[in-house]
């Protein structure tokens, strides 16, 4: 059962992110991310860690793939012309990517101890979770809380043009 | 049913898998939003990782980690698309190819 499932969603993921690198235009490749997005939320559940999925689709597929719909279709980006990019990319990264796949795949599959995982739903329970994130780190969880909120403002500053439309208009009619 | 259980190198596997197809991502997509999507690919993979091993050394900190991951990540989605909206309205233009200039 467990290797079923596991076996349908890594191939999922793994379909949605190649799917993410052949699409041309960029709303399909973040309907691929989603898909990817969604099916890692599938695994976590399978790896015990409810928490994390609930948050995985809620954060991610939620907010933030749907901030990036929302910037694709308010910047109109058009498919992406196929250029062939620079030559280091391709004479040095692309072999690179494959050394490191090369080199991860070694190290993992060498290493010893690893064992098995197993469905079991009380191993790391979320009441667990909660406790050690509001009493051992709450300062990680309050600075995380003041980054949340700078990212927002830099975000608004970022975004708004200099002596905004919309400001002027409001002036005017005044 | 509890006949066959994954092992843990499989989703090691997965997630090392789903890296490199991001940093795949990053050196051959040419529009900007795509490959900024890219590392977030990067960012889930990595995530992955990291349930994987608190799974197995029942450790609760290694899921902990992970939600701080996710709200870093949203915090550098939500700027770095203020930052892509930015780059557009100053050259009109997402490849990458011709935003090549640190200067507006």
């Amino acid at each position: 059962m467990h290797l079923i499932l596991f076996l349908i969603f890594a191939a999922i993921c793994l379909a949605g992110a190649i799917n993410l690198l052949v699409q041309t235009h960029p709303i399909n490749s973040a309907l691929s991310l989603i898909v990817v997005m969604i099916s890692l939320a599938v695994l976590y559940l399978m790896l015990g860690a409810e928490f994390l999925a609930a948050a995985q689709i809620i954060v991610y597929s939620g907010a933030v793939m749907v901030l990036f719909v929302f910037v694709v279709m308010l910047l109109n980006a058009g498919r992406e012309e196929r250029t062939l990019g620079s030559k280091a990319a391709r004479r040095v990264g692309l072999p690179a990517v494959v050394a490191v796949m090369a080199v991860l795949a070694t190290l993992i599959l060498r290493a010893q101890g690893l064992g098995a995982t197993t469905l079991d739903p009380e191993l790391i329970p979320t009441a667990e979770l909660s406790r050690v994130l509001f009493h051992e780190l709450l300062l990680p969880f309050e600075v995380t809380s003041v980054l949340l909120l700078i990212a927002i403002l830099g975000a608004v500053a970022l975004a708004r043009v200099e002596g905004s439309s919309v400001d002027d208009a409001e002036r005017t009619a005044k | 049913m509890y006949a066959q259980n994954v092992p843990l190198s499989w989703y090691l596997l997965l997630s090392a898998a789903l890296f490199c197809l991001g940093i795949v991502g990053f050196l051959i997509k040419r529009n900007l939003i795509t490959v900024f999507m890219s590392i977030e690919l990067m960012l889930n993979a990595v995530n992955l990782s990291f349930v994987a091993f608190a799974h197995q050394w029942h450790m609760v900190k290694g899921q902990i980690f992970v939600f701080f991951v996710m709200m870093v990540a949203a915090a550098e989605a939500a700027v770095g698309l203020a930052i892509i909206i930015a780059v557009f309205r100053a050259r009109s233009t997402l490849a990458v190819d011709r935003i090549d200039l640190m200067k507006l």
